[in-house]
């Protein structure tokens, strides 16, 4: 019977308490009760502010935050715990349940804090810290429509300048007051400060530094400001950031101890003063001290995960180093940022021009590094984070000088206990453990050790480790061609070589192999060089693409005619079933919402497929790498939920692809509603519609590693949808690995999503043009494969069992009946596994 | 006595691509895939992939790992030397090499 564990607050730091649980909670020792007080499942708040950019709460929410198929966590939403009964060790809720506990842990975070300025409670007066204060956000500032449109920002530190930035984003220019003379008082220093806002008022954000907020009242339907020294402001909404407090009433009210200055009492056991209460994150005040940041919570999170299950950890003090881009501006801050220490010396290069501000903190004698500020340029700090309290290799001038002569500071100057993930706590040590245990890649760490899993300020680090551990990196192709797969794309197509013969000898050695030869096979199919059986062209494909049907177990092949959008007559279902009645064939339908047809040997494959060209079907390249199908739910024309007619996109992007050929597969879905039936979020790329246009998802799939597409556009037409297709799918035939999924491809890309909205939304790289053209000829030259069998004899001719004996059927290949169908028989393998 | 040689006539040269295979029937069902190199030598094996036990080795792509001839195996690409059969990602497994002769164009091939 396991034991139960109350938790109470589900944001961030709670769901990471359960998924430490439930990783470690082999044996099920514990049965996890949730209660969270917001009516979703935990989401990412520290990257709230992205919000603003697609209006889709789905977007923030947290891995695995629903608990979905774990029958050990029960999450109840919109249901918090409202009182404690210590003695009987139970909690009640707000919906009125009680549930006893074995352990409570509380979790409960922060509320934002708001002062008490005269008028703060004003309608168009909001607070920054949940998807429902940013709706309500919206929701004003889209009401006004007088004049120029401006937002009060109370606070300059770090959550202020995300507020100031969800603001710009949404149309109004910002006004950031700050009591303190410079902005993020608390991480950087006056040189950086001023650094700082110079940065930020080029992006239309005034900044008020050194004074406070007087009072707001309202002035003919807007707010008007009154500030300490005399400003008045007209603004339409205004936002309290001026920061958080811990939200221990409910401890208090049980009579748990709190601290000094609010916050439950924990000791580095993050235990309370009742031995069955834990209190982990913002709520907790570990040793006197809050954290308000992310990563001391996670640890607090491990470490409470690890005693639940008898283990002895702690948590010793968190690390308050933050990396973080505000409004464009990198600024990042890491150990004793303001020279607290004893006898430190500080070392500033303040490049104005440049528009870069870099601090280091050292030890008196100079050697050991004790913090820094880097402003405008932090792409040292993943280096310079994991090296406070440490030696530093060289000259600490040297280390951030501008460029000329610097020595860089490498991997190899950390120890193996340096902390090179702070989201995680994970060690180099860890890291290099897990390389030698065989991870050779950036994905495969992550996956191993959770490193760069949050901000990913880590993952160059990662790969200067993988490096320096001597782990090749190697993008060879295979032992024949050294370029990786984009590179021999760009070959291809800048040069025109057409035949792998000509690409092998002037850019490979060798006579190629089974990795290379259908790669380059695929490259210039994508590229357009007619029929893949045409010539040379022929000896280059996979069984599969060289009899265009699907090898099986006994070396028979399966067929599957294309269906656009799983929509088909009842007189082609017909044909379908008359073929496979007439060949005795398998018949099955697919996950992508067509038939296939199993069985069949390579003498009958032309005979099958005369028939279903005949009746107006063609190849539905079940056998490529190239695009399979576009799966559609039944859309708007008949169902009563849905608000686009899903099915007749799902065909027209289906028709519009097909043929495409890609380094991997490529599925995709349309959804005529919210609801999601057609599943497009398991998809390369999925559209959902909506009121008012549709939902583009791109770098979904299932298979060994699922992942759920992301959202890459919201709202736009058609035209701007297909657009958006073209070149997301020419970007990825173009420049991915080959055997890379597009989920791959985007998490190897540097910047990722961001990068690839740059690239397809801004036109970044200036290639849009170039992949629009390369899409409209690939439509435009598209043409049945296998009519272009049925029309040609020297390729039917390859449609023979045996050369000596055509017709003649493979003995090896006999069949059972399986609940009325033909399956084959097992046939002796000569090695046994 | 002599042993009796048997040479089976299969297809000409000119019927099989280069670097690609195909497969032929012997007497006794017995299978062979046929394969012409780029450099018009021929090779023949079993047909007959030995970790799955289907007849599809003829259906394999031809090519060179470290400068040995192999043919991938469609089925779980494991590869085989053209001349000796060997399987090159396993040492204990071997595929039956069959004698081929080549005359006036003719590719004959004789008992393993």
């Amino acid at each position: 019977m396991p034991r139960t564990l109350v938790v109470a607050g589900n944001g961030p730091v709670g769901h990471r308490l359960v998924e430490a649980l439930r990783d470690r909670d082999t044996a099920g020792e514990w049965r996890v009760e949730v209660f969270a007080e917001e009516s979703r499942p935990a989401y990412d708040r520290v990257a709230l502010t992205s919000y603003v950019d697609t209006w889709d709460p789905l977007a923030l929410q947290l891995d695995g935050a629903t608990y979905e198929g774990d029958d050990l966590v029960t999450l109840h939403l919109g249901d918090p715990v409202t009182a404690i009964d210590r003695t009987a060790r139970k909690v009640s809720t707000a919906s009125g349940s009680t549930v006893e506990y074995d352990a409570l842990v509380l979790a409960t975070g922060s509320y934002p804090f708001v002062p008490p300025v005269p008028g703060h409670d004003l309608p168009g007066c909001h607070v920054y810290r949940t998807i429902e204060d940013l709706d309500a956000i919206r929701a004003d500032a889209e009401r006004s429509t007088r004049g120029r449109r401006a937002a009060l920002v109370v606070g300059g530190g770090l959550l202020g300048l995300e507020a100031a930035k969800a603001l710009r984003d949404m149309g109004l220019s910002p006004h950031v007051v700050e009591l303190a003379p410079r902005l993020m008082p608390l991480q950087v220093d006056d040189g950086g400060g001023g650094l700082l806002r110079n940065l930020i008022e080029k992006l239309d954000v005034t900044v008020h530094p050194g004074t406070g907020t007087q009072s707001i009242e309202e002035d003919r339907g807007r707010l008007l400001a009154k500030l300490g020294n005399g400003t008045e402001l007209d603004v339409d909404l205004v936002v309290f950031s001026a920061g958080v407090r811990p939200r221990d009433q409910l401890a208090r009210e049980a009579g748990l101890a709190v601290g000094e200055r609010g916050g439950i009492a924990v000791g580095p056991d993050c235990v309370t003063s009742d031995e069955n209460i834990y209190a982990i994150g913002e709520c907790a005040c570990v040793n006197g001290m809050v954290y308000g940041l992310v990563a001391p919570g996670n640890a607090m999170a491990e470490v409470v995960a690890d005693r639940l299950l008898g283990g002895q950890s702690t948590f010793e003090r968190g690390d308050l180093s933050t990396k973080l881009k505000l409004l464009g501006v990198d600024v990042a801050s890491f150990g004793d940022a303001h020279a607290k220490t004893e006898g430190a010396l500080e070392v500033v290069f303040n490049d104005a021009v440049a528009g870069t501000y870099k601090k280091l903190v050292v030890s008196d004698d100079a050697k050991t590094l004790l913090g820094g500020v880097l402003v405008g340029d932090a792409a040292q700090y993943p280096l310079l984070r994991p090296l406070v309290g440490r030696d530093l290799p060289g000259d600490p001038a040297a280390m951030i000088a501008p460029a000329g002569g610097a020595p860089a500071v490498g991997v190899g100057a950390l120890p193996d206990e340096a902390q090179v993930c702070s989201c995680n706590n994970v060690t180099k040590g860890a890291i290099n453990g897990a390389i030698t245990e065989g991870c050779v890649d950036v994905p495969g760490l992550k996956e191993c050790t959770r490193a760069g899993t949050t901000c990913g300020s880590c993952v160059p680090m990662l790969k200067q480790l993988l490096e320096a551990a001597g782990v090749q990196q190697s993008n060879a192709l295979c032992e024949h061609f050294p370029q990786k797969r984009a590179e021999l794309f760009e070959i291809i197509r800048s040069t025109g070589v057409h035949t792998f013969s000509e690409l092998i000898s002037r850019y490979g050695t060798g006579h190629g192999c089974d990795i290379c030869k259908p790669a380059v096979a695929s490259m210039l199919a994508s590229l357009g060089n007619g029929h893949i059986l045409d010539g040379e062209q022929a000896t280059l494909q996979d069984t599969n693409d060289h009899f265009l049907a699907n090898m099986q177990r006994n070396g028979t092949y399966s067929v599957v005619p294309r269906i656009p959008g799983g929509e088909i007559t009842p007189a082609k279902l017909m044909v379908i079933a008359q073929v496979a009645q007439d060949f005795g064939l398998y018949t099955k339908i697919t996950g992508g919402q067509r038939i296939d047809l199993f069985g069949a040997t390579v003498d009958q494959l032309p005979e099958i497929w005369k028939r279903l060209v005949d009746a107006g079907f063609e190849s539905g390249h079940a056998y490529g790498k190239a695009l399979r199908t576009v799966k559609s739910c039944v859309g708007d024309t008949w169902c009563r939920y849905g608000v686009q007619d899903s099915v007749r996109l799902a065909i027209e992007l289906e028709l519009r692809y097909r043929g495409l050929r890609a380094p991997h597969k490529i599925k995709a879905a349309v959804s005529g509603c919210a609801r999601e039936c057609a599943e497009a979020r398991g998809k390369d790329f999925g559209v959902i519609a909506t009121e008012h246009g549709w939902n583009l998802y791109v770098g979904g799939n299932g298979g060994f590693t699922p992942r759920h597409a992301e959202l890459f556009v919201s709202d736009v037409d058609t035209e701007t949808l297909f657009r958006y297709i073209d070149r997301f799918l020419m970007f990825y035939v173009r420049t991915a690995d080959r055997l890379q999924r597009t989920a791959a491809w985007i998490e190897a890309m540097e910047g990722g999503m961001e990068h690839l909205r740059e690239v397809i939304v801004d036109d970044k790289l200036g290639i849009c043009e170039d992949l629009d053209a390369a899409m409209a000829k690939h439509v435009e030259s598209y043409a049945d494969e296998w009519a272009g069998v049925l029309d040609d004899p020297a390729k039917l001719a390859r449609f023979r069992s045996f050369v000596n004996a055509p017709g003649t059927p493979d003995p090896t290949i006999t069949f059972r009946e399986e609940r009325g169908q033909s399956v084959p028989l097992g046939m002796p393998a000569v090695v046994t596994r | 006595m002599t042993a009796v040689e048997v040479w089976t006539p299969v297809c000409t040269v000119a019927d099989l691509i280069p670097n690609r295979g195909a497969a032929a029937l012997l007497e006794g069902n017995e299978q062979v895939a046929i394969f012409r190199s780029s450099t018009d030598e021929v090779y023949a094996l079993s047909n007959i992939d030995p970790f799955s036990g289907a007849a599809v080795l003829s259906r394999g792509i031809v090519g060179d790992l470290k400068g040995v001839p192999v043919v991938a195996s469609p089925m779980h690409k494991q590869h085989f030397d053209l001349r000796t059969g060997a399987c090159v990602d396993d040492p204990d497994v071997t595929v039956a090499v069959y004698p081929v002769r080549v005359e006036d164009g003719t590719i004959l091939v004789g008992r393993p």
